[in-house]
């Protein structure tokens, strides 16, 4: 294995650990402050119950998430010195923001779980939002970041040097609101459907736990409303990519010939020897209107781009397709969740309803982790895309694969913790409930 | 503008060492303490860091952010000829956060506690080892910006004794400040006495360690010592944190929490300061004699001015924030 594609795995394995604790961190919050608002509304105890129970997993995959976002701050420069050297003055800004948001967010987090007998209830309120609210902006800044690598703005590019820097232009380049937009709406559908995911999962082991039955409906109604408006902004960010990046569109539909009136291609397994995708379900013009507005739109295919500059095809299509597929099928749930809610209310607790949300558990994450291959692989060979080649950024310190196999090593055995501790902090919970309701 | 982001710069890595550093000792003095005593001790520290101890360890990504941002050019120099301790560090860091909240949070109090609190002290202490051996390694001449082979540039610069002993002396510092910090707590008179005593180890182990500083500058010629004693400020500095220790104990026995904590943060930044006044403004000693400094390496102009703003800004709100922070849970205790 060459350096640079151990370094690239480390950066991958880093931030795919990352991005599932930063989704949880940007939304879990606010279901808590949902959970402890109807607490102090209604005064039921079960909310109550409910907000310590969802507070605990917040410190818990708060304090993962800090300590795998320190060790990226370092992993930026470890694997990436090339890039960072010229990176830094420009896109520094974003980060500085993100330090001072999260800085509030480790404080508002202390102050919301130690807090309960020490603050007045509608400080501690505002303080658990506080947590949510810093987390949303923190997400967008770091967004910003990677948005500025895909669309890089802020400076010119003479001679292998940055000069006429502007932080502001690089901070806000054209593509931080589509990216940014989609990122924390995702973040908010996974962790949603995850939460309801395990709740419905817990009602289907015993259907009258008030509890679990209202955690349902709170992660629910919140995740859903989300889940429906993601294809918008999804189109927006298709549309970004479609202007900005369109090897990587093509990629991403694995289009290989420049054609009027593309058709888009659903599913289907790109060849890239014989420059074909074969196996999809192909719907005339349709890419040309997604991607353009307009059913007879030019959309170049890979073939127009030479090879060099080609993203590994493979991964971008798959991931594309996969986090489409489970966008449109979140989507799909979230609006049965509200003809339910609105009309069937008896029918949440249905057996069948419960097994599609529990069905829908990891869903989310599997789409956010699937969006990030796009992004990330989709720039490939570039780390600022027609700057600079990703290889010209790789640290020259030899023996990457060292360092790849002690983080996967490290990665895996707190992914095993986490999961095992949840599943202890959910053991708990039940037991209380069971009782509690004998 | 560049001197506002210098000074948050210097004022971050203070407060990381202050805080921070008061974090990592807890976790050595709990690795330290007598078997009989570790359960005492393991609650004490898990009582005394919970609510702000996420806070204490943003100032170390604050420092880096400032880093990378107004230096870029010294940012990637160090994560380059300093990448094995530094990914040792950070396996350190992120063992050691995932552990405390386990040990903290985990809803069965069983035998994994145990594992917990092991992971937990050893990496309280690897991590500002490290971190001690990063700062000697920088300021070691070691660093070599164009390496011919793989140990002059990814081994040389920190594996020598003048690195290694300021890893020691890091991680003694941070002990006693954490000695100080945990006495504060405590209001049962036997186990204050016991801390007040640990707080006197460490210091000498501290003191010794200083010297090893010293003498291991010599050996490896460094040109620490040489320039140390002809700095008057610097052994002025010195002087003084040595002397008020035996007005800290004193303040220590009579239980006046807020005074000793000041007090110590002050011997603290003497300490600290006395060490750098040596240095400044140079940030990275490259092998040949050639430095970086924070003037050499600075960002354009521009990029120094977004940030000292927001630098402000940001400051103005996490102050605030962080005084409520505190005065919420560390002053009803005395009541």
């Amino acid at each position: 294995m060459d350096n640079l594609f151990a370094a690239r795995s480390t950066m991958a394995i880093s931030l795919a650990f990352h991005i599932i604790f930063a989704c949880i961190g940007m939304t879990m919050p606010f279901l808590m402050v949902i959970s402890n608002w109807l607490w102090i509304k209604r005064k039921d105890e079960i909310y109550l119950k409910l907000t310590k129970a969802w507070s605990k997993g917040v410190a818990i995959f708060f304090a993962i998430g800090a300590v795998s976002g320190t060790v990226l701050s370092f992993e930026l420069g470890l694997l990436w010195p090339g890039f960072m050297k010229y990176a830094g003055a420009i896109i520094g800004m974003p980060f500085s923001w993100e330090g001072t948001a999260f800085f509030v967010e480790a404080i508002c987090i202390g102050l919301f779980l130690y807090g309960w007998n020490k603050l007045n209830p509608y400080i501690h309120w505002i303080s658990g939002l506080m947590v949510g609210i810093s987390g949303v902006l923190s997400g967008i800044f770091v967004v910003c970041a990677n948005a500025w690598m895909n669309a890089p703005a802020g400076f010119n590019w003479v001679n292998g040097r940055a000069i006429n820097i502007d932080p502001v232009k690089a901070m806000f380049n054209p593509a931080w609101l589509s990216q940014s937009s989609h990122m924390i709406i995702a973040a908010f559908i996974a962790t949603s459907f995850a939460v309801a995911g395990l709740h419905a999962l817990l009602l289907l082991r015993n259907k009258n736990n008030l509890l679990h039955k209202r955690a349902l409906i709170i992660a629910l109604s919140f995740g859903s409303v989300f889940a429906i408006l993601q294809p918008i902004s999804g189109d927006h960010s298709a549309k970004d990519v479609a202007k900005r990046q369109p090897i990587k569109l093509a990629a991403m539909e694995g289009h290989f010939k420049t054609d009027k009136g593309a058709g888009l291609t659903i599913g289907g397994i790109p060849d890239i020897n014989t420059e074909t995708t074969n196996y999809g379900i192909k719907i005339p013009k349709l890419l040309s209107f997604l991607a353009y507005g307009n059913f007879n739109a030019e959309v170049k295919g890979l073939k127009d781009f030479p090879r060099n500059d080609w993203p590994p095809i493979l991964p971008v299509h798959f991931g594309f397709q996969i986090m489409v597929g489970i966008g449109f099928l979140l989507a799909f749930v979230g609006a049965l969740f509200w003809i339910l809610y609105l009309k069937w209310k008896d029918k949440l607790t249905a057996k069948w309803f419960l097994k599609i949300a529990a069905f829908c558990t990891p869903l989310g994450f599997i789409a956010v982790e699937a969006g990030w291959i796009v992004t990330e692989v989709g720039r490939q060979p570039w780390i600022i895309y027609n700057i600079m080649k990703t290889s010209d950024a790789v640290t020259p310190v030899p023996y990457q694969i060292v360092h790849l196999i002690l983080f996967i090593i490290v990665y895996l055995f707190l992914s095993v913790m986490a999961v095992w501790l949840m599943s202890r902090q959910i053991k708990v919970l039940d037991n209380f409930q069971i009782l509690k309701n004998d | 503008m560049i001197y506002i982001v210098i000074f948050f710069f210097l004022v971050s890595i203070y407060i990381y060492c202050l805080l921070g550093g008061a974090d990592f000792g807890a976790g050595i003095i709990e690795l330290l303490e007598k078997k009989q005593f570790k359960e005492r001790t393991r609650n004490l520290v898990s009582e005394a860091m919970a609510p702000i101890w996420e806070a204490n360890h943003m100032w170390l990504i604050i420092a880096v952010v400032v880093l990378f941002n107004a230096f870029p050019i010294v940012y990637t120099q160090l994560l380059v000829s300093l990448s094995i301790p530094l990914i040792l560090m950070l396996i350190g860091i992120i063992l050691r956060g995932t552990a405390f909240t386990f040990r903290h949070y985990d809803a069965i109090k069983d035998s994994s506690q145990e594992l917990y609190s092991k992971v937990f002290e050893y990496s309280s202490l690897i991590v500002p080892f490290f971190f001690g051996l990063i700062v000697g390694s920088i300021i070691s001449g070691k660093i070599v910006t164009d390496p011919s082979s793989f140990y002059e540039g990814y081994i040389n610069p920190w594996l020598n004794l003048f690195s290694i002993s300021t890893g020691i002396f890091v991680a003694s510092l941070f002990s006693f400040t954490a000695s100080v910090f945990l006495t504060s707590e405590i209001s049962d008179k036997r186990v204050l006495d016991d801390f007040i005593l640990k707080s006197k180890k460490s210091i000498v182990a501290a003191v010794i360690s200083g010297l090893l500083v010293f003498i291991s500058s010599l050996i490896d010629h460094v040109h620490f010592f040489e320039s140390f004693f002809s700095n008057y400020l610097s052994i002025g500095l010195m002087v003084v944190a040595t002397a008020v220790l035996p007005l800290l104990w004193k303040i220590l026995e009579k239980g006046l929490k807020w005074l000793s904590r000041f007090l110590v943060g002050a011997q603290l930044l003497f300490i600290l300061g006395a060490f750098y006044l040596v240095y400044f403004p140079v940030l990275v000693k490259l092998q040949g004699g050639n430095y970086l400094t924070f003037y050499n390496s600075a960002a354009p102009e521009i990029t120094l001015n977004y940030l000292g703003w927001a630098l402000i800004v940001g400051s103005l709100i996490i102050f605030p924030a962080l005084f409520y922070l505190l005065k919420v849970f560390k002053t009803e205790k005395q009541t």
